[in-house]
Parts: C-alpha cells; sequence; structure tokens
C-alpha cells in the first residue's frame, strides 16, 4: 500500500529523523534507518483490510501528530521513584531520552554492556551492527519500518559468552512531556551460555496523548538463558505499538511475560524463530482493559528445527467497553519434528460491553509433534462465587478475589519479588474490596 | 426457646420447574434432622435455597431463621448469621489458598459480630486444632481451595470449614457419599463434637450408614419435593431395608386419589 496523506507526519518525521540523526558508525546506520524510512514510505499505515490489522485500527494513531521529544526534559528522583523496583538497577529514559542523573550504574560482570544504544555503538559498533536490525522485519512490518527510520536512542545488553549477570536491569521509559513520539529501541544479545534477567516498562506522568514505538531484539546464543519482564502501563490516552522479535540458538531458553495495563491503542507483536534444536520459548501475558481501551496481542512463534518448547498463555481480563485480541500463530516447519507447542488464551469478561476476540492457530508441516491449542473467553464462576459467598465473604469481594486469581496466574510467575509484588498491589488498588482479596491470597 | 429454623409451605422453583413443592418443618436448638430421599427428589434444592442461592425463586411460603425472614437475606449475610452449607459438590477456586480463604470468612462473620479481627497466631492455632479434628492433610491448607482434592477430601475440607466458622445451623449436603468407613467416622466425629444446645443440624444422606455416627433427633423423607414421611431414627433403618418405593407408591396414590 502507498503511504496516504494520512502518514504524512509520521512520513515527515521519519524522512527527517532518518536524514538528519548523527551515525556514530559513521554510515551503516544511516543507512539502516534510510531503509527504514523507504520501507514506511512504500508501506504505509496497516488498515483493517491487512488480515494482521483486522482487529485493530490504528487511523486514530495515524490521524494524530506528535513531536520529537524535547531532549532536555528534567525529573526529580522522587518524580521516578514509585516506578522502579527494588533490588534492580534503573536505567532511566525520558520521553525516549536516556537520563544520566536518574539512572543508576549497573553492577555487572567484566566484559557485559549494559546501557545507552548511542553509547554501545560508539564504544562496540562492530559487535552492535552485527545484531541491530537484523531480526525486526523492517520490510514487511510497517512499526518496525517506522521505528528504525528513527532509531537513535535506546538500550544495548550485550552479555559475553558464560557470563551471569545477576543483577536484573531495569529500563524505565517515562512519558513526562504530552504529545511526544518516542521510538525505544532495545537489543539484547546474550552470548554462549550467559545469563541475564531485564525488565522494560513504561509508564506516563501525564494524562496526555502520546506515542511510544519500541521494537526490541532478543538474540540467544546456544544455552543462554533470559527472563524479561515487560510492563506498559502509561496512561489512558497514549498509544502504545510495540514488536519484540526473538532469536534462539540451540538449547537455550527466553521466558517473557508481557503485562499490558492500558493505554487507549495498544499492540505487542511478540515474534520468536526458534532456530536450532533444544531450544525452550515461553510467551506469556497479561492484559487488563477497561473503559475504552484496546489491547492487541499479536505472537507468531516458528519453529524451524527439531526437539524444541514453546508455551504461550495470554490471560485477559475486560472491563467496562474494554476490547482485546488474542491472535498466535505457532507455525512448524517441515524439519521441526518432535516440537511440543502449547498456546492458550483466556479471557474473563466483567462486562457485557467487553469484547474478547481470540484466534490461536496452528499451522504444522512435520508429522511428529505434539501441538495444542486452545481459547476461552468466559464470565466468573456463578457456583464459584456462591460457594465464597456462602462462607461470608461479599458478592463484590467475591467477584475480586476470583479475578484476582484469574491474573495471580500470571503474576506469580514474575521471578522479581519486587516486580510480582507491585502488581499484587496494582491489582490490589484496582479491584473493589482489595483489602479482602490482600488477605485472602 | 424459640425454633432456630422454621420453614412453612415453602415452594421453590427454577426456570419455572418447580422442585420444593410445600415443605414444612421446624428445627429447633441442638436438634440434628436428617433428610433422605431419592435421587431428584430435591434435598440439595432445599439446602441451597437456605443457603441463599439466588438460581432458586421462592414462589410461596416462609422461612424464619431464628424468627427472622431468611428470604431477603444475601447469601453472605446468612453465613455471618451462622448458617453454613457444607456442599454436596464442593467447588475448586483455583488461585485462592485455602487457608487464607477462611481467614477472610472467619474474618467477615467476625466483623458482622462486632469482634475484631483474629490475628495470625491464634488463627494458626485454630486452624491447627480443627485440622487435627478432621485428620486432615496440612498439606491441603496450603492448596487452593478444593483445587485437585480427592472427593473424599472436599469432604473433609467442608467440615473442617465448618468446624472453623462454628456455625449455628450446618446444613450437610451428603457428607458421607464416597468416603469410606473411616473417613466416614472421622467426618462423623467431626459434627459430633460440634454438637451442642444452641447449634442444629440438617444432615442430607442416602445412607443409613451415616446415621449409626451422627445419630439423628429426626429423620425425614422427600419425595418429589414434599416430605413424606417423618419419624425418628428408626426410620432410617426401615429406609435402608425396604428402600423408597413403597413411600413413592403411597404419594402417587395420594395425589392421583
Ligand atoms: N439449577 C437447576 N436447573 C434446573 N434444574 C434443576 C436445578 N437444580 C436442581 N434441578 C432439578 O431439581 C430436581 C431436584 O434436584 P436436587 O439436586 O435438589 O435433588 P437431590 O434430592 O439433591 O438429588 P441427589 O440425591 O441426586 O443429590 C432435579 O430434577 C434437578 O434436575
Ligand atoms: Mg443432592
Amino acid at each position: 500500500m502507498q503511504a496516504t496523506a494520512e502518514t504524512s507526519s509520521f512520513l515527515t518525521s521519519a524522512r527527517e529523523a532518518s536524514a538528519q540523526l548523527p551515525d556514530p558508525t559513521g554510515g551503516p546506520l544511516a543507512a539502516l534507518r534510510q531503509r527504514g524510512f523507504e520501507r514506511f514510505e512504500a508501506l504505509g499505515f496497516p488498515t483493517t483490510r491487512m488480515e494482521d490489522w483486522r482487529s485493530t485500527s490504528v487511523a486514530p494513531l495515524a490521524q494524530s501528530s506528535f513531536v520529537a521529544a524535547p531532549r532536555d526534559t528534567k525529573l526529580a528522583p522522587e518524580d521516578i521513584a514509585p516506578h522502579t523496583y527494588a533490588g534492580t538497577c534503573s536505567l532511566v529514559f525520558v520521553d525516549g531520552v536516556f537520563s544520566t542523573e536518574l539512572s543508576s550504574q549497573p553492577d555487572v560482570p567484566e566484559g557485559v554492556f549494559a546501557g545507552t544504544l548511542q553509547d554501545a555503538l560508539e564504544q562496540r559498533p562492530a559487535e552492535v551492527m552485527k545484531h541491530l536490525g537484523q531480526y525486526a522485519r523492517l520490510d514487511e512490518q510497517a512499526f518496525v519500518a517506522l521505528g528504525t527510520s528513527h532509531l537513535q536512542d535506546g538500550f544495548c545488553f550485550l552479555i559475553p559468552k558464560g557470563v551471569v549477570v545477576e543483577q536484573a536491569l531495569h529500563v524505565l521509559f517515562v512519558s513526562a512531556t504530552p504529545g511526544v513520539a518516542a521510538y525505544p529501541r532495545l537489543l539484547i544479545v546474550a552470548g554462549e551460555n550467559s545469563q541475564a534477567t531485564l525488565v522494560e516498562s513504561y509508564v506516563a506522568l501525564h494524562e496526555g496523548e502520546g506515542f511510544n514505538g519500541p521494537i526490541s531484539e532478543f538474540a540467544l546464543d546456544a544455552n543462554a538463558v533470559v527472563d524479561h519482564y515487560k510492563i506498559q502501563r502509561e496512561n489512558l490516552s497514549t498509544f502504545h505499538i510495540a514488536t519484540q522479535q526473538v532469536y534462539q540458538g540451540r538449547s537455550s531458553t527466553l521466558r517473557s511475560h508481557s503485562i499490558s495495563i492500558g493505554g487507549r491503542l495498544v499492540r505487542n507483536d511478540a515474534n520468536g524463530v526458534l532456530d536450532a534444536e533444544g531450544i525452550s520459548c515461553t510467551l506469556n501475558g497479561l492484559y487488563l482493559v477497561d473503559g475504552d481501551q484496546h489491547v492487541d496481542n499479536h505472537m507468531r512463534v516458528d519453529h524451524a528445527k527439531p526437539n524444541c518448547y514453546s508455551h504461550e498463555l495470554y490471560k485477559g481480563i475486560l472491563d467496562g467497553g474494554g476490547r482485546s485480541v488474542f491472535n498466535g500463530l505457532i507455525h512448524v516447519h517441515p524439519d521441526a519434528q518432535k516440537t511440543d507447542a502449547v498456546q492458550s488464551n483466556r479471557n474473563l469478561l466483567l462486562s457485557s460491553n467487553s469484547l474478547a476476540s481470540s484466534n490461536p492457530q496452528l499451522e504444522i508441516f512435520a508429522d511428529d509433534v505434539r501441538c495444542t491449542h486452545g481459547s476461552t473467553i468466559g464470565q466468573l464462576d456463578e457456583d464459584a462465587i456462591f460457594y465464597l459467598r456462602s462462607r461470608g465473604i461479599g458478592d463484590a469481594a467475591a467477584r475480586s478475589l476470583l479475578t484476582y486469581a484469574f491474573a495471580s496466574d500470571i503474576i506469580e510467575r514474575i521471578k522479581i519479588d519486587s516486580v510480582r509484588e507491585e502488581m499484587e498491589e496494582f491489582l490490589f488498588h484496582r479491584l473493589p474490596h482489595g483489602e479482602i482479596v490482600r488477605q485472602a491470597v | 426457646m424459640s425454633a432456630i429454623l422454621e420453614i412453612k409451605d415453602l415452594c421453590a422453583s427454577v426456570e419455572g420447574n418447580e422442585i420444593l413443592k410445600g415443605i414444612s418443618l421446624t428445627i429447633n436448638p441442638g436438634e440434628v434432622h436428617a433428610i433422605m430421599g431419592p435421587n431428584g427428589s430435591g434435598k440439595s434444592t432445599l439446602a441451597q435455597v437456605l443457603a441463599g442461592r439466588e438460581e432458586y425463586e421462592i414462589t410461596s411460603g416462609e422461612v424464619l431463621y431464628k424468627t427472622e425472614d431468611l428470604t431477603d437475606m444475601d447469601p453472605e449475610e446468612r453465613a455471618r448469621e451462622g448458617i453454613f452449607l457444607a456442599f454436596q459438590y464442593p467447588v475448586e477456586i483455583p488461585g485462592v489458598s485455602n487457608t487464607y480463604f477462611l481467614k477472610a470468612a472467619l474474618n467477615a462473620i467476625r466483623k458482622h459480630r462486632g469482634e475484631k479481627e483474629i490475628d495470625a497466631v491464634d488463627f494458626l492455632r485454630l486452624v491447627r486444632e480443627k485440622m487435627k479434628l478432621v485428620h486432615m492433610d496440612e498439606s491441603l491448607l496450603r492448596r487452593p481451595v478444593n483445587e485437585g482434592f480427592s472427593g473424599g477430601e472436599k469432604k473433609r475440607n467442608e467440615i473442617f470449614h465448618m468446624a472453623v466458622l462454628e456455625p449455628t445451623l450446618g446444613l450437610l449436603d451428603e457428607t458421607d457419599s464416597g468416603l469410606d468407613i473411616d473417613a466416614l467416622k472421622v467426618v462423623a466425629e467431626g459434627v459430633n463434637v460440634l454438637r451442642q444446645d444452641d447449634r442444629s443440624f440438617v444432615v442430607i444422606t442416602h445412607y443409613q450408614r451415616l446415621l449409626n455416627y451422627i445419630v439423628p433427633d429426626f429423620v425425614h423423607v422427600l419425595v418429589d419435593g414434599r416430605i413424606v414421611r417423618s419419624g425418628g431414627k428408626e426410620l432410617a433403618l426401615e429406609l435402608e431395608e425396604k428402600g423408597y418405593s413403597w413411600l413413592e407408591a403411597e404419594v402417587g396414590a395420594l395425589a392421583t386419589a
């Protein structure tokens, strides 16, 4: 599709960014941005006529216009303190731009790089350019193309072979100024037999509009183990359209959990390519929508080689007039015998105005595999509510308790205590009679 | 002393089908009433109606609990006022811990009575004591409510909940079904220690066997939504011997007469 008038403000911004941003690599980065711009110009914004965007219209985003990050927004440590997690090292980005003052120095073993993409490009350009842009597919995906045209700020995590990074790193993206578009880029390269844990979170300090279009690339070499948590919770006016692209080597393990608490329009694309044997890939998620929020999770896992395991469990809680879309595809290539893939999407509708659409799919071209998928869309179990009430728990509290229990299935898998506890607290506050729920779980 | 429960000519229906067709029953403090009857006769419906299940519509009649009208009380209010239903089919509640749930329930009841919340140490002591009573494995405390419990474990857990919540009126819906004799004795013992002058029980069962251990003051036979016969504990023995068909025949004759 050609770019239309609708795309123009983004197109202008993409053109300017790709032509003007500095290039510490002396060429390759500028070329990548240029390709991003050209592909975005050619692709334009997706429309609901496209299969992958059938249930999610980005027209409201395309019609908005945003400005580039001011780059000099100053925040006090107490502004961001509520959004940091104890026991993790915070690297803070304000309106997409790294803030040295607000960030801590990661405590990482020698040889590990954990810092901004700019610094990584200056200090280790060859290593970064070997991976940057190699996995996310800008040729086909408009938002990857758009983000790539603006490629500048972001986080880079390079873990050499055999290194275990014990401290969990937290990259915190704070939206401080209304009306800003940010395109954070994340690159995580985990060398052979290395281990690391990353938390990626998005918050807003205002109630105005904003756009976050993060692109993350995860490259795991043989036996690497990466735990990843993404927490998206800007505000009710935010557009958040993210792509997570995962490339895994032999016997590596990725456990990724994505929690979407809201925005006006949220779309997460998570794609995993399992291109060697013995890989384990977990992509779990939880989404909560209310009011007129819309959250769309699209996943694709490609099993290219035999003996890999993939697991996807996405749970959604919908209230008010909230909408959700789940679309998961497991594609098993002819070579990928003994694939073990489980995919499930469960939706809890708390209101008759909410709407969940769920579409788990399997495409299997190998004959000796174990693949299951399933989806449910339902309400709270009235038998369970009556059981709880018959023991003295009030109706609203019983409903909250069951709703919490539904969500806790995902929350309790978060291994970082402070992150898990904060999510629990969030639910206790959000649910009616949270204090009873707190006591009863 | 006035009755704990007084049911007068109670009729209840679900989705337009009348299931309880005029039940009258008075339960005084300290009494144990057994209700027997064939499958589908309305025993569970009666128990659920008493516990406040909204699915069932009370079309006529009266239910007084400690002289107060029960019919417009919410299930949780009834529970806080001392009514406890041990379910025929206890519900599995994934994600909700058995102990913490019980603590929340106990505190809801205490709050209703104007008492302060039980502190953690006292609660633990109470739970330990009651657990012993029903010989329940400690691991079941930490697990989610009923989730993956065996049939027998679920029934014990119901009695365990009852023992902790100490109701005024305990409704036991087939708590003996599916239990082997040892488990049955344990459950019966759990009920018997709770028996006291100001606490009453309704025990729904298909088997006279349970009534050897929980000796009832009265036995009622429910057939097709009506109590067709009431008597002492010897009625249970008679039913064990003759089945229900003779009573059903009598009711049939009555209906066509
Ligand atoms: N929610 C409901 N919807 C429709 N029918 C119902 C409902 N609950 C009960 N019934 C019907 O009412 C009748 C009485 O059921 P109930 O469960 O009370 O019997 P019961 O005496 O407890 O039987 P059992 O000994 O098998 O437990 C049955 O015909 C049953 O199918
Ligand atoms: Mg029954």
